[in-house]
């Protein structure tokens, strides 16, 4: 029932580890990013690799902790526990680090950082409404363009970043595509191998490589789709998940949502749809700097106010995947998402009849139980089907 | 039947049409054996069977641990089935047990239409009275005896340990000890409402779980929400009770399914 090439997936970052390794060694540069809104699209035209460092696993957040704050957010705490321990090859090989004035704890962190690896910090506008916004990160972008050039000796013409958008739309299409598969009910996958395939897209090495690869499980699905397969009975609760992005290691709660009897269909998290809904514009007579940071501008990000363009997206999500139920995530002091949690909630409240749970936790296993009891009693009230 | 492995108690609650009756005991360090020992209790006094039972649930924290069960579901759905049988027509249910606290509100007919949890902290739960009540060298059963009509301490720790201490620095001022413990049951009482306030008012709520035996922090609870507060006489079996009723909904559905075959 499981796609076949769900484990090249499952496998993929020990194997781009490897190719990393020889890129290095031939002589490639390797840029390292955090956030969506670092236009990945730069890097490229640089003749550089991207790629995603990590941040979602609980094993460094100890040696963390001997320098930054216990409560800060886990994210956070384990993208500098990597980075400090060596423990994330993707930093380890990365021969500059870009970074960007997300939420405070995040800037703040990549000031410390700057002391393991050469770092740009981008500066974001404090919302995307205001009308000096989209030419204050233009400039933006023209600085990390200029650093860029600098630090990879390299110069980056209109026509490499022309060439890049294109690259990062097709990968763009291919995981939107993807994703949209489950707007089929029941789900053709699950959440746990929805979020796999899309993370891995961070870690490759060669894009052209992993866009082939989502297009091979593309066809795989829609093959199992066909046969009428899918991993859930008719009428499993349909959940959206929503809020602070997961990743693999810090998935305890899409694996607690489908061992508890739902099937998380879609993610609406940054690490999953919101940066999928956009596409650059890639009309030839435009400036190319302009329409990416026009595109990564649009980023409904709860560190943005205001940020209605979550909420739109949200109804929208809601509506074409025919959720039953929203589950919205805040890692534990994320102030930025745990506020918004109160509009997220208002929002699904008056706009749908659907029930809505909002969970605070962290990358342990210290709450499993208890978040167990709440999953599940979620699930219960979503589920007609037992009786 | 019905059994709600707690934290500190195991209940069993066996259903025979309408009528039903109930065991209780303390739950120990084997939430297994507890809910075993509960089962083969109420069997004896009801002089059945394992095999007489048509459908068993198992409910609370220990609910995966009963093996004999037939289905576990989560003491929120349970609670919410059960208060509405001892309440009928109550749409908000304040649950307080010995670790977990919930408030959850209901369609009026028992079903869960949302729902708020204290995290993984003890403040709010049994487990606060439980750990107030030691330091001040009384039993958790008597607190709200000691505490009537006493004019309410101010308690500024939410936290059980740091609120412990601040207990204990009150009995050092020379406090008085009903004045504690009645600014102890006021504390729970806020931290519940803040939950429930988060999530909406109710109109008829029930109270139910090991803490609802507790007639100071209930009147705190109707102070603090405004609101009259209902305590059933065995809603502290709430939990087993709402577990027993969806067995016996199961039962009666596939009853109904096999006869429409």
């Amino acid at each position: 029932m499981r796609p076949e090439s769900m484990k090249i997936f499952d496998d993929l970052r020990g194997q781009n580890m490897v190719v990393l390794e020889n890129a290095k060694q031939s002589g490639r540069k390797v840029v390292g990013m955090y956030c969506a809104y670092c236009p990945q699209e730069l890097v490229l035209a640089a003749g550089a690799i991207p790629v995603s460092l990590c941040g979602t696993r609980d094993e460094p957040i100890a040696d963390a902790e001997k320098v930054l704050p216990r409560n800060l957010c886990p994210l956070i705490k384990s993208s500098f526990g990597f980075a400090i321990t060596g423990k994330c090859p993707y930093f380890y090989f990365s021969d500059f680090i870009v970074g960007e004035t997300t939420c405070d704890g995040k800037k703040k962190m990549f000031e410390l950082l700057k002391q393991y690896k050469p770092t740009h910090i981008m500066h974001l506008p404090q919302g995307a409404d205001r009308p000096g916004a989209l030419s204050w990160w233009k400039e933006e972008l023209l600085l990390l363009k200029e650093r860029l050039e600098e630090e990879l000796g390299v110069t980056i013409s209109d026509d490499n970043l022309r060439e890049a958008v294109k690259l990062a739309n097709s990968e763009q299409r291919a995981v939107k595509e993807l994703h949209e598969l489950n707007k089929l009910d029941p789900a053709p996958l699950s959440g746990l191998d929805l979020l796999t395939a899309t993370f891995m897209k961070g870690f490759n090495v060669n894009k052209f490589e992993g866009i082939t690869l989502v297009n091979r499980l593309i066809d795989e699905v829609k093959e199992v789709i066909e046969r009428g397969g899918s991993p859930f009975r008719a009428g499993t609760p349909r959940i959206l998940l929503t809020g602070c992005p997961v990743g693999i290691g810090s998935e305890k709660v899409i694996r607690l949502l489908e061992e508890g009897g739902g099937s998380v269909v879609c993610f609406e998290s940054c690490s999953g749809y919101k940066t999928l809904a956009m596409l650059t514009d890639e009309d030839e007579r435009r400036d190319p700097l302009e329409a990416i940071a026009e595109r990564s501008l649009k980023i409904p990000c709860s560190c943005m106010t205001p940020n209605e363009g979550r909420l739109e997206l949200l109804g929208r999500m809601i509506r074409e995947y025919r959720v039953d139920g929203v589950v919205d995530l805040t890692w534990q002091a994320c102030h930025t998402y745990n506020i918004e949690a109160e509009l997220v909630r208002g929002y699904v409240r008056d706009n749908f009849d659907i029930p809505c749970l909002h969970l605070e936790t962290d990358y342990s296993n210290s709450d499993l139980q208890q978040l167990k009891t709440r999953v599940t009693a979620f699930i219960e009230l979503l589920d007609k089907r037992w009786t | 039947m019905g059994i709600d492995v707690g934290s500190i108690t195991s209940k069993a609650v066996l259903m025979n049409g309408s009528a039903w009756q109930s065991v209780l005991r303390p739950t120990g360090y084997s939430p297994r054996q507890a809910g075993r020992e509960v089962f083969d209790e109420l069997l004896d006094k009801a002089g059945l069977a394992r095999a007489d039972i048509g459908y068993i649930i198992a409910t609370g924290y220990g609910r995966t641990t009963l093996e004999f069960a037939d289905k576990a579901m989560t003491e929120i759905t349970c609670h919410a089935k059960g208060a509405h049988h001892l309440v009928p027509g109550a749409d908000m249910v304040i649950d307080i047990g010995g670790q977990d606290s919930k408030v959850i509100f209901t369609d009026r007919q028992g079903n869960v239409a949302d729902f708020s949890m204290n995290d993984k902290c003890a403040a709010g739960t049994g487990r606060f009275l439980q750990v107030m009540a030691a330091a001040m060298g009384a039993d958790v059963s008597e607190l709200a005896e000691l505490a009537r009509g006493e004019e309410p301490v101010q308690i500024s720790n939410m936290c059980t340990v740091f609120a412990e201490s601040e207990v204990i620095s009150l009995l050092a001022e020379g406090v008085g000890r009903g004045r504690i413990i009645a600014g102890i049951h006021r504390s729970v009482a806020k931290r519940v409402t803040a939950m429930a306030e988060r999530i909406g008012k109710g109109e008829l709520i029930a109270f139910t779980g090991g803490v609802s035996k507790n007639e100071g922090v209930k009147e705190y609870l109707a102070r603090e929400l405004g609101r009259e507060i209902v305590v059933a006489p065995e809603s502290q079996l709430a939990g087993a009770l709402g577990a027993a009723l969806l067995a016996r909904e199961k039962l009666l559905n596939a009853k109904v399914l096999h006869e429409k075959k």
